[in-house]
């Protein structure tokens, strides 16, 4: 018998701005000049919040982070295809895309700075808290994705990230087929860095691709120029039309660098190649999509330099906020241990008073 | 709320009961498929799922026919992975589905042990209360000729181990279904860990909606000369082994903690207040398991109610012989906990051991 192929398939690269500003007509997905400017905003914001926690860490005035510069694209695309009634399932890298949700920027802080009080979002619904563990959010979104299916929320999707170390995680593959299987209204996106911590792409996998993984549980797998930030709007509201219609994941693979580094406690100069990031640097993100709205007359160095203002002053405003501190006692982590107070732990919080004090603390 | 119309049983169940006629009487494996059939019928949010719940055996009989009344989006069988579906389900409980994770066996929730330790009982206090996860876990240890090393683990030592987890170990029909309910509405994760052992055994169980309270143990058997606090299938054991040492002059106190986290301390140091004397018996390993907790627990709150050291009846810490002689060997049980009561109350007399009778009875091969 001959050998006959049994399945065939494609992953295909999505790119719809060019880094040298050249915009597709046929895939641009025509954003409005409104929305056009809120992504922009959006990334400068997350750009300027970032480099400045670098500063607020280096200065010892907030812990160890996983810095986004460079990803700008890749967080902010794709939370301008989401509503209100999808969820965002993060990794830990995704600033721009938390900010975009509504999650004021003290609360990442607080978080940052070693407070459980950083991962409550008052008012901002369907958005997961910073997942540290690589991989562990995949599961949870295909988790979300079953419900919502179950209950027939056919205008509801999950968006979840995950670098390229996770798709090595066992997680990774537990949560895209069981997604798969139950046909999830869910998107993977994968932030493909480059570098986990200091494991290159080819140390990390066999395949050319990490959009090539979908396809191994039924699923497309798409692979998009992650600096592009209408690539990746695009890409992501198809992936969304696509489970809105009942017919399960995406995964979208981003092809973005890690322009920083994996943590504050990480120094990427022992293990790459500084040409390397000069390149990526050169793709940088904003660049790219300011030149289109420079080329569209909606955008000028006044307007930068008025959003560069304002942006530092929310910000500013967000640190002090940050800075002020949660009140709070000092038996305050004995509280949801439980989801239910007064389980178990009321001996040992009345010990821990004793011994170690009581009144009020803050950050 | 369709939670609020199920009632907590304040009523505490006495074996005597087990004589009276009005009583229905099911088996342990029927109650808990009752729980899971009235959960599954109370709120829409309740879903099961694991390997093999829809196939003919049914999970031990616990999911027979629950599918068909159910169907299959409420009630289904699962791709193999430990892991990924206990994230799945916490993903689920956070997005508010009350979901029912069923495990056969607890030797396997090693594999899940990142979703369940670093996931589901820390997500309260990671999110400083704002995200609850509302699952329940079930497990069954297998014991029997063959279950051997890998599928027979009692690891209840591993499971108390963790803050945010809350862990219940029924040993009666009556509690599985009154714990499984009230787990199913905790607003926490909620582990449980059955018995094999048990599921055949056949005891009074109403058919209303009721719930046992999480973190109450309960006195089986009043005594005056020792406590015997156990949990689980060893319930029986020490229930047998109670009742020949009463033939022998020893009063022996039986306490049935059923669950593990929250622990009942007041029940156990209020035995120990009365007897001085103290076995606690598990069918887990003894080297940091819960026998080792128990046993702090009493000689850090109860020394001075002490008159002998404590008794501890467990499984050698060595894992499970496959072989039937070895198996049989390895496990404690009775005879062990009535050794155990002679060297406490009168050291060093041998006395013959009589037949012994059973808690509940067993159903027909």
């Amino acid at each position: 018998m001959p050998l006959k192929n049994a399945h065939k398939f494609t992953v295909p690269h999505l790119q719809v701005l060019s880094e040298k500003g050249t915009l597709d007509k046929k895939l641009d997905p025509g954003l409005s000049e409104t929305q056009l400017l809120r992504l922009y905003r959006a990334m400068t914001l997350a750009r300027e919040a970032d480099q400045r926690m670098l500063r607020l860490q280096r200065q010892g005035r907030m812990g160890t982070f996983s810095p986004s510069t460079g990803q700008e694209a890749a967080a902010c695309g794709p939370m301008l295809a989401l509503s209100e009634r999808d969820w965002l399932v993060p990794a830990f890298r995704e600033l721009g895309a938390m900010l975009m949700r509504g999650v004021p920027l003290h609360r990442i802080l607080l978080f940052w700075g070693g407070w459980e009080e950083g991962n409550v979002f008052p008012g901002v619904e369907r958005t997961l808290p910073i997942a540290v563990i690589v991989a562990s959010q995949i599961p949870h979104a295909a988790g979300v994705a079953y419900s919502l299916k179950y209950r027939g929320e056919k205008d509801a999707a999950v968006v979840c990230y995950f670098g390229d170390g996770a798709t090595s995680e066992g997680d990774f593959h537990e949560g895209m087929n069981f997604a798969a299987v139950w046909k999830a209204p869910v998107v993977f996106i994968c932030q493909n860095n480059h570098w986990a911590i200091s494991t290159p792409q080819e140390k990390q996998t066999g395949s050319k691709t990490f959009a090539q993984k979908a396809i191994a549980y039924g699923i497309p797998g798409i692979q998009v120029d992650g600096n592009d930030p209408l690539a990746m709007y695009k890409a992501t509201r198809d992936a969304l039309d696509r489970a809105n219609n009942g017919e399960g994941p995406t995964m979208i693979e981003a092809l973005t660098y890690r322009v920083s580094m994996h943590t504050t406690a990480d120094d990427p100069s022992k293990y790459r190649d500084t040409a390397e990031v000069e390149v990526w640097k050169s793709r940088d993100p904003l660049i790219r999509l300011r030149n289109l709205l420079n080329e569209r007359g909606l955008w000028g160095e006044e307007k930068e330099a008025a959003l560069l203002a304002e942006i530092k002053g929310e910000i500013d405003a967000e640190v002090r906020i940050y800075e002020h501190g949660i009140e709070a006692r000092s038996d305050i982590a004995f509280d949801h241990v439980f989801a239910s107070p007064g389980v178990e732990l009321e001996e040992q919080r009345a010990a821990f008073l004793e011994s170690r004090g009581g009144g009020s603390t803050n950050a | 709320m369709p939670w609020s119309k199920v009632t907590p049983e304040t009523h505490e169940p006495d074996f005597l009961e087990r004589e009276d006629p009005a009583a229905r009487r099911i088996t342990h494996a029927e109650a808990i498929r009752e729980s899971f059939d009235q959960a599954l019928g109370i709120d829409t949010a309740v879903y099961l799922m694991g390997q093999g719940v829809n196939d003919p055996g049914g999970m031990f009989g616990t999911c027979r026919g629950l599918l068909e009344t159910h169907g299959k989006e409420r009630v289904f069988d699962t791709p193999l992975a430990e892991n990924g579906l206990m994230g799945i389900a916490v993903g689920s409980a956070i997005a508010g589905m009350r979901p029912i994770y069923l495990h056969n066996r607890p030797d396997f929730l090693l594999l899940a042990l990142d979703q369940l330790a670093n996931h589901a009982a820390k997500w309260s206090f990671m999110t400083a209360g704002a995200v609850k996860v509302p699952l329940v876990i079930w497990s069954c240890i297998g014991r029997g000729w063959g279950s051997a090393a890998q599928h027979s683990q009692a690891l209840q030592g591993t499971f108390m181990h963790f803050p945010g987890l809350k862990l219940i170990m029924p040993s009666t029909g009556y509690d599985a279904k009154g714990l499984m309910l009230a787990a199913i509405k905790d607003k926490n994760p909620v582990l449980i860990l059955e018995h094999r052992f048990n599921f055949k055994l056949i005891g009074p169980v109403p058919e209303k909606q009721y719930t046992i309270p999480i973190g109450k143990g309960v006195v089986r058997r009043s005594g005056k000369d020792l406590s015997i606090v156990t949990i689980s299938q060893m319930v029986h054991e020490a229930y047998a082994a109670a009742a020949c040492l009463a033939e022998e002059g020893i009063d022996a106190e039986l306490v049935d903690l059923r669950s593990l986290r929250p622990l009942d301390e007041e029940i156990i140091l209020e035995s120990v207040a009365r007897t001085g004397r103290l076995i606690v018996a598990d069918h887990g390993w003894k080297t940091g398991g819960i026998t080792a907790e128990i046993s702090a627990l009493v000689a850090e709150k109860g020394f001075a109610s002490l008159r002998a050291p404590i008794e501890r009846v467990t499984a050698p810490d060595m894992p499970t012989p496959a072989g039937y002689t070895l198996e049989n060997a390895f496990y404690a049980g009775k005879e062990e906990i009535i050794e155990a009561a002679r060297r406490l109350v009168r050291q060093g007399q041998a006395i013959e051991i009589p037949d012994l009778p059973t808690l509940e009875e067993t159903v027909a091969p």
